[in-house]
This record gives C-alpha cells, sequence and structure tokens, in this order.
C-alpha cells in the first residue's frame, strides 16, 4: 500500500504552478526567516520537545542497560541539535527527518531482512543456543509415573531455602538443594494436614516466596539415591512432584543424552541436535546459513519448475494492471473533464469509491460475487449459468485483472484528472486552430504532456502491482493449482504470494530465512525495472524539452 | 473454511516485516522494561514483590476473551497482591508475535490460545510444560489428551469445541444414525417440497475442507496420524493414505458432483450457515459458533451425534482452548499459581463459558453448562472426537488434503491414484 501513498503525494507534483518565484518571496522570508525572533522560538520549542523525548527514551535505554541503542541514540541526538542549531546548512534541516525516517522504517527494515536471509531463523530456530539448550532441558522434566503429589511449604534457615513436603499419607520430609531429603517428626500443620513449619526454621509466605522464586524454582531434591525415583521440585511454591529428565545435557561435550535409550544428541551444526541417524531435537536455535537460502531458492525442484511460469504471470499482471487500469482511469479522467458536463462532482466521487474500500476486503467480495453456483455474477447476471470464474486457470486470470482493474482506476482517475487539468488549455486550442482533430491533439500533444508527469507514477504502480498481495490472495489464493508441483503454486499466484506459501504454508513450519531471501530477490527484480524504467522517463522529458 | 481452532496461516503481507519491526519493537519495549530481577533474602512485603519484579502477571489475551478473566484476576491480586494484567492482542497475529517476543524477554508471562499451537510453541522453545497433578481428572479426558505433547501438559484448558450434525426439526423431527440415512432422510424433505438441499456442509470452492468432512472419514476407519505408544500423534506415521482412506476417497467421488451431489464444493461455510437458517435444509453439519445466530433465526435446532458413512465411530476433531505459560516468564512461580491454582477453579471456568458460550473443559463447569441441551450433546459428541493434532507436521498436512479432497468431489480425479498420491507428496514434505 505504501507505494499507492507515496505516489498519492505525489500527485501533488503533477500540477505544478511553474509561473516562477511569487513577488512577494523575499519579503516573507524576512519574517518567517530563520532569524527572526518567531522562527527561532518555534525552533528552540520543537528543538526542545525533541531533546526531552531523546532525554527520556536515553534514560530508559540507561536503566534496561542496552549500552549499543543508547549509544546510537545520543548521536542522532547530537546530530539533530548540531544540524539544527548551527547556522547555514539549510539542506540538511530540510532532509533531516526525512532520512532519519527513512533510516528507521526503509533502510533498517531492508538490511534486518538481508541479515535474516542469511540465516535458519524460522520455526524450530526461534533464539539463541544457550535458549534452546534450556527449553529442551525444561521440556525433558518428566513427571515420574505414578509418584504421588507432595503439598509443600517453603521454609528458610540462614540463608538457605529449604523445600517442606508433606506425602499424602502425612510422612513430612525437609530437603534443600545441598541438604538431602530428611524425615521431620517435629513439623506444624495446618488445618488441611499440611506441614508448614519446623522448629529453627523461618515460613515463607506467599510474597516472600514470590520474591524468592528463582532461587525456589531451581531447588531440586532427590527422592533417594535411585535416579529413577526423581527429584522433587515445586512450580508454584505450594504443591511439589518428583521429575525426572528424559534427557541429560553434558555441558562438556556439548551433547543431549536421552535416558531412557541411551541415544547421544550432538551439535549437527545446522542449528539442531541430531543423533547418529540424523534425527533431530524439535527445538534448535539461528545459526548463519550463509547462500543456502538463496540456493534452495534456486535448486528446489519443486519450486524450480513453477517458477518461470509465476514469474512470467507476475510479469503479465504487474505490467496489464498498469496498462488497464491507466487506460481505464485516463478515458474517465478525460471524459470528466469537459467543461460542459453536468454533475461532474458526483461522478467523480463515485469514481473514487472502489479506491476506499480496503483492497483484502474487496478481494474478500469479489470472491463472492465471483462464486460459480451462488455467486452474484452467475447467478443474476449470467441468468445461472455455472463459469467457474476463480477455479478455471485461464478464467481464474480475468477475474484477477478485472477486479485489480476495479480496485486501480480509480487511482489512475485521479492523478489524471490532476494532470490533465495542468496542461494549458491554450495548446489544445492552437492544435485545433491548426486543424487537428480530436485524436490527434490527444495522441500528439496531450498524451506526451502527461506522461512525462505521469510516467514515475506509472513505474510505481507497477511495483506496486507486481507485489500487489492482497488481492491474488484473497480472490484466488493463488490457486487453481499446478498440477506439476507438489507445492500448494498456482495460475495466479504471483512471486509475492509464492514467497509466502512457500515460507509460512507449507512444510512443517514458517522459514523466515527463506522468505527473506526470496524477498531480496523479487526486491532486485523491482528494483532493476524501475531504476531501467526510470532511465527511460528522463529520455522522455527530454525529448520533449 | 470455518476453523476456529485451527493454526490455518493468518494472512497478512504484514508478515514479512514482522521479523523486522519486533526489532524495532524491542527497541521501543526496551525503554518500557524494567529493571532486573533482585532476590531478597529479607521478609518480603508488596514492596519486596515490586522490587522484585515480580508485582505483576501479563497476559496476552484477545478482545473477546478478556472480560471473563476480569474477576478471577481480580481475586488473585486480593489474595496475593499480584496485579494479572490483561493485554489485548489480535487473534490472528499473536501466536506469531509470541513466539517472536519470547526469546527478546519481552513477551507475556501466559497466553491464551488454542491447543494446537502447542506443537509450535514446543518446537520453539517458547512453553514451559504445567504439571496438573491431582487437577488432570477434574479436566475432560479429551481436554488433558489435547493439552498432553510429548508425553508432558502443557496448558490449562478451559473449554472444549467440535463439530455435530445440527437438524431443523421443523423439517425432521427423529435423528438418524448414518450419512446415509440422514441424506436420504434430507431427501425426502426435498422431494416434498419444504426443502432445497438434503444435506448443508460448508467447504470452500478453492480449498475444500478436511476439518468439516473428517467425522465422515473417521467413520470408515480412516485418520491422518498414527499414536505413538503414550497417546500423542505420531509423525512418523501417516496412516492418511492407507486403503481405509482410498474407500473413503472414493465415496467423495459418489457424493460429489458428478454423483449424488450431496457435496458442493460452491457451498462455502456462508452459504451453508445462510441457507440452514432460511429453512432450506433439513441437516448442517458445524459447530457450536453458528448455534446461536441460528437460535436468533428461530431455527428449532436438534443436535444429532455425527453421521457415520462406515462401521467405525464418527470422531470429529476436537479443539480445546487453553492457557499457556511463557518459557521465559520472569515471574514463573507466580504465573503456574494463578494458572493451576486459580484457573483452574469452577468460578474461573464458569465465567469463561458464560462470555465465550464454548463448552467448559472443568468436569463441574460442564455439569452446569449441561443445563443448556445442546452444549450437553455437543459434549457429548467431543467426548467421542480425537484432538486436532498439534504437532508442527500437521501444518503439511492441510493444504494437499483439502486440494485433493476438492478434486475428487468436483470428480476431477481418480481416488485410487490421487489420494496416495496425496499421501506420498505430504510424507515427502514432513520427511515421514
Amino acid at each position: 500500500m505504501t507505494q499507492v501513498f507515496q505516489s498519492t503525494n505525489d500527485a501533488g507534483h503533477v500540477a505544478p504552478p511553474a509561473s516562477g518565484r511569487p513577488p512577494g518571496r523575499l519579503a516573507r522570508a524576512r519574517d518567517h526567516g530563520p532569524d527572526s525572533i518567531k522562527g527561532t522560538l518555534v525552533k528552540v520549542v520543537l528543538l526542545g520537545l525533541v531533546d526531552a523525548f531523546a532525554v527520556y527514551v536515553m534514560m530508559m535505554l540507561f536503566l534496561s542497560e542496552s549500552w549499543a541503542i543508547l549509544a546510537v541514540a545520543a548521536l542522532v541526538t547530537l546530530a539533530i541539535n548540531w544540524i539544527y542549531l548551527r547556522k547555514g546548512g539549510l539542506p540538511a534541516k530540510y532532509l533531516a527527518p526525512g532520512v532519519f525516517f527513512l533510516i528507521i522504517f526503509q533502510v533498517f527494515v531492508v538490511l534486518y531482512s538481508g541479515y535474516i536471509a542469511f540465516t535458519n531463523y524460522g520455526d524450530g530456530h526461534n533464539s539463541t543456543k544457550a535458549d534452546a539448550i534450556a527449553a529442551i532441558q525444561t521440556m525433558a522434566q518428566k513427571r515420574v509415573p505414578d509418584s504421588p503429589t507432595f503439598k509443600t511449604a517453603v521454609l528458610k534457615q540462614d540463608d538457605e531455602l529449604f523445600l517442606l513436603f508433606t506425602a499424602p499419607d502425612g510422612a513430612v520430609s525437609l530437603g534443600s538443594s545441598t541438604e538431602a531429603l530428611a524425615a521431620v517428626t517435629d513439623a506444624g500443620t495446618d488445618s488441611t494436614g499440611k506441614a508448614n513449619s519446623v522448629p529453627g526454621y523461618d515460613t515463607l509466605n506467599f510474597a516472600q516466596v514470590v520474591a524468592n522464586q528463582d532461587a525456589i524454582l531451581a531447588i531440586s531434591v532427590p527422592v533417594s539415591d535411585d535416579p529413577a525415583e526423581g527429584s522433587l521440585r515445586t512450580a508454584d511454591g505450594s504443591t511439589a512432584y518428583a521429575f525426572k529428565p528424559s534427557m541429560v545435557y553434558d555441558a562438556g561435550t556439548d551433547t543431549f543424552t536421552d535416558v531412557d535409550t541411551g541415544a547421544t544428541y550432538t551439535d549437527n551444526g545446522e542449528g539442531a541436535f541430531a543423533n547418529a541417524n540424523g534425527e533431530r531435537l524439535a527445538t534448535g536455535w539461528k545459526i548463519n546459513v550463509g547462500f543456502d537460502n538463496f540456493v534452495r531458492a534456486f535448486t528446489d525442484p519443486n519450486l524450480r519448475a513453477p517458477l518461470l511460469s509465476v514469474v512470467a504471470w507476475t510479469f503479465t499482471f504487474a505490467i496489464a494492471s498498469v496498462i488497464l487500469t491507466f487506460s481505464l482511469g485516463l478515458f474517465l479522467a478525460i471524459t470528466f473533464n469537459r467543461d460542459d458536463l453536468r454533475g461532474k462532482k458526483v461522478y467523480r466521487v463515485l469514481m473514487i469509491l472502489p479506491y476506499a474500500f480496503p483492497a483484502f476486503l474487496s478481494g474478500l467480495v469479489w470472491s463472492g460475487i465471483l462464486n460459480p453456483q451462488f455467486g452474484w455474477l452467475n447467478q443474476t447476471l449470467l441468468g445461472g449459468a455455472e463459469i467457474g470464474w476463480l477455479t478455471d486457470p485461464v478464467l481464474a486470470k480475468i477475474s484477477v485483472l478485472v477486479v485489480n482493474l476495479w480496485l486501480g482506476f480509480p487511482y489512475m482517475f485521479l492523478v489524471c484528472t490532476g494532470a490533465l487539468q495542468s496542461l494549458p488549455t491554450e495548446l489544445d486550442e492552437a492544435a485545433r486552430v491548426d486543424g487537428a482533430g480530436a485524436w490527434r491533439v490527444f495522441r500528439s500533444i496531450k498524451l506526451p504532456l502527461l506522461l512525462v508527469s505521469i510516467a514515475p507514477l506509472l513505474i510505481a504502480s507497477f511495483a506496486f502491482n507486481f507485489n500487489n498481495f492482497n488481492v491474488i490472495y484473497m480472490l484466488t489464493g493463488g490457486g487453481p493449482r499446478f498440477e506439476d508441483t507438489t507445492r500448494d503454486i498456482g495460475s495466479t499466484d504471483i512471486l509475492i504470494t509464492l514467497v509466502y506459501k512457500v515460507a509460512f504454508g507449507q512444510g512443517t513450519g514458517r522459514d523466515y530465512g527463506l522468505a527473506s531471501a526470496l524477498a531480496i530477490v523479487i526486491f532486485i527484480i523491482v528494483a532493476t525495472v524501475s531504476a531501467v524504467s526510470f532511465k527511460q522517463t528522463k529520455a522522455l522529458e527530454e525529448v520533449n524539452r | 473454511m470455518k476453523l476456529p481452532n485451527s493454526s490455518a496461516m493468518p494472512v497478512s503481507r504484514r508478515v514479512f516485516t514482522i521479523g523486522a519491526f519486533s526489532a524495532v519493537t524491542a527497541v521501543a519495549l526496551s525503554a518500557c522494561g524494567g529493571g532486573d530481577k533482585t532476590s531478597s533474602s529479607a521478609p518480603a512485603t508488596a514492596q519486596d514483590l515490586a522490587a522484585g519484579g515480580a508485582s505483576t502477571i501479563t497476559m496476552w489475551v484477545d478482545a473477546e476473551r478478556s472480560p471473563a478473566l476480569k474477576d478471577i484476576a481480580a481475586k488473585f491480586k486480593a489474595d496475593t497482591g499480584i496485579e494479572v494484567k490483561l493485554v489485548i492482542k489480535d487473534f490472528a497475529a499473536v501466536r506469531d508475535d509470541f513466539i517472536t517476543q519470547v526469546p527478546t524477554g519481552k513477551g507475556p508471562d501466559l497466553i491464551v490460545g488454542p491447543h494446537d499451537w502447542v506443537g509450535k510453541f514446543v518446537q520453539n522453545g517458547v512453553i514451559a510444560p504445567v504439571e496438573l497433578g491431582d487437577k488432570a481428572s477434574t479436566f475432560s479426558a479429551t481436554a488433558i489428551k489435547a493439552m498432553t505433547f510429548n508425553g508432558s501438559n502443557y496448558g490449562v484448558p478451559y473449554s472444549v469445541e467440535n463439530i455435530a450434525l445440527l437438524r431443523n426439526t421443523a423439517l425432521l423431527p427423529a435423528a438418524v444414525t448414518t450419512f446415509d440415512e440422514a441424506v436420504a432422510a434430507g431427501q425426502g424433505v426435498v422431494d416434498a417440497g419444504k426443502a432445497k438441499y438434503a444435506f448443508l456442509v460448508g467447504l470452500d470452492p478453492k480449498q475444500g475442507d478436511p476439518y468439516h468432512l473428517y467425522p465422515l472419514q473417521t467413520s470408515m476407519g480412516s485418520a491422518v496420524f498414527g499414536l505413538t505408544p503414550e497417546g500423542g500423534y505420531d509423525p512418523k506415521n501417516l496412516v492418511l493414505g492407507g486403503p481405509e482412506g482410498i474407500a473413503f476417497a472414493k465415496k467423495l467421488v459418489e457424493w460429489g458432483d458428478t454423483g449424488s451431489k450431496v457435496l458442493n464444493s460452491n457451498i462455502t461455510g456462508d452459504i451453508a450457515k445462510e441457507e440452514f437458517k432460511n429453512g432450506k435444509s433439513p441437516y448442517f453439519l458445524t459447530g457450536p459458533w453458528n448455534v446461536p445466530d441460528l437460535q436468533k433465526a428461530g431455527i428449532k435446532l436438534a443436535i444429532d451425534p455425527l453421521p457415520t458413512a462406515g462401521d467405525k465411530p464418527a470422531q470429529p476433531f476436537v479443539g480445546v482452548n487453553g492457557f499457556f505459560i511463557s518459557a521465559k516468564s520472569a515471574n514463573a512461580l507466580a504465573t503456574t499459581e494463578f494458572v493451576t491454582n486459580y484457573l483452574t477453579t469452577e468460578a474461573a471456568q464458569d465465567s469463561m463459558f458464560a462470555t465465550g458460550g464454548r463448552p467448559p473443559a472443568l468436569k463441574a463447569s460442564f455439569e452446569k453448562a449441561s443445563s443448556d441441551p445442546i452444549v450437553a450433546a455437543f459434549g457429548k459428541i467431543g467426548d467421542n472426537g480425537v484432538p486436532m493434532p498439534a504437532i508442527p507436521e500437521m501444518d503439511a498436512v492441510w493444504n494437499d488434503w483439502g486440494a485433493t479432497e476438492l478434486d475428487l468431489i468436483k470428480g476431477k480425479g481418480d481416488p485410487a491414484t490421487d489420494w496416495p498420491k496425496m499421501a506420498a507428496t505430504i510424507k515427502s514434505k514432513i520427511g515421514a
């Protein structure tokens, strides 16, 4: 969407006043220029607000000990102050806010995607190796089968925490991380029969338990010398169960051992622990994988086969969408640009309506309209014909284009109307005096002039449609599916929906790494096409000059 | 496809930037994060709680469920001084946000969601097991089975949800047991000119809908995954493509466009609901989420057991909603206390039912809710159901499964070859 909005803003440039400098400009500059009192005041207040916010953010960063980000924040704040407090350097003052937001919202995102593309980040590779080891250890703690529930109290003696267990039969025992489990006979009990105090020990109340929770959660008291009976642990400070690990981690050799089968799992270099048979533990971690994701994108046979037709359709879809929307928008703009047309404003508002609906909503609505049996189109307009608008490969493509035309022409209508109104009417008159017909005037005079201002918007529109995820995904979901691939890729899939499905809708999980790699490939394609086209546009401008 | 409990992917292009933005968010959030935890050895007071960073528990919940939790959170605060902060999140994005944010340490302590998220959570190491102890027996067995993954329990269930056969008693007063009988009875109503469709089930013209057709499939003895010795689903044992599955595939062709046309892929869930609401069909295969609207429309409903197409019981997929604890909760003990000793209470489960209308997982609360015969009937069918597979491998199954069923219903495929081919494709994707 952003591209469209940006282009909408650009539309403001379509109608340049181009009438030279207004005469009063110099006089006004003295009133509101950088040196006037009012200007200085505004500057000081705005800069003060920015600095206050920056100081607040930096304080918070300091408290959370995020040193790197703190340093960056400090540098950015200094730079902003330097730019606005020094004399001169006017261009920097205009550019600074834009560059700042460009870096945060565009450059950073692109760089981050670039970084992700070289990792295996995704399901099963979600965090660091330390996190993965901790998670596997936590999940490996299994309750010893048929072991009883112990009511538990937390006691303290000389800064050491103890757990006081009451077995279902009323037997009371005490233990800690260092003290082995020992029977207690002189324990005090509460009304439910749960032991809650022992002479010589302090009993912790719930608030104290919570305040010491890390230490309490770490207490593990072996039930007996036999490790098969497990160790008592509490998770809530009031009940304990005997747990024993099904996997044991050895930090020295960096391996997990399955207690039951004896199989060892070692770091397989791909961000997971695997045994000799290549079976992996489900939880792995994020590592850098170099160009693996790019290699995979181009070598996976199930991806390669349909890739060519998807690329072809992506270009067809993007180019056809631009041509169709531009043609219809321009035609309507010219039609409604007649001075003698009545109710022009009403028509124009009606024209813009499709543009006002969110694209994904329109996609869903159209999907209903095009239902083969119950859709309004087949049922009402075509008298009950069962035409598979979205399920036949060719018709689905046409449907997608038509719906996108419906969604896209108001934008072109808007920009063309703006551009047409900025064309001097003298040109038109002069051409007519010279004996040119309406078509000739349009083709030889208006269109070339229009293209100078609109061509960049057409390129932007191409880039937008190249990645027009909403329409495709909501209307056809990319279907109907191709027969020659096991992947869920279909005739109306464009690259971006293919990336989405490959990375998120398939296999056994989301794969941010592969998605980022494919996204970068798309970025390179779009950037190349745009760069080449912009060059062409420049040539167009020079011809007109 | 109406799948309130499935992890069918939320749809958004945003997902691509989530990773990137979460980093930005992390920067912003780090501004709000607090100091680190200190454990004081002096007797703790409310101030100690605050100093220990332990005075709050953060729970991610969607807007619909949040009101139901206010009372129990207030009780917890009154008892312990610890506040449960309910942070309202968009349901469509909450699962992925949780997976992304837990490792950064900025995630919540607790999250509410369906049980089939568990596999993905475990795979990413973001949730911790919860030992329910004796309390496990106070919940419906299906609910506990659903929350169990790799032999450990990972959540506290609060609702159990499954589909059933809805019958319009004005059109058909008596229940039948088999699918063929149901279709015949429905056809009788159609022939009498009182209805338009013999049988309605919401499918999808683009993707099919294996979820709603699953009871018919299980009644013919076909399932998706085999079971491990502990009773969980075994990703290495995909049984979908077996001979029972092929028999079911043949039936799909019989029922489809080239056969009796009982199954019509053009009828989406919304269309089916609309037609049933207008009294155009005696039968509608759907879940409890559609019941309130149908009752409002004045349809007299009976909830029949799921019809069988074979000689086995018709088992629907059961979706269980519950509470899960973050693996990196900074307040794990208090969170566990809240989850195991407060959210398991009758009051909490009653309140969740009163707000959400989903049949409670706690037996005592279910008993109370069963005064409504519709809840009781859905619950009875659910007891017979199987949990929706939570193993991450299930993600790879839906797409091919749905597409193949769709082709068969449309009469575009040969069951004897397409069905095993589908199973082989899925197997290659999950490496089974």
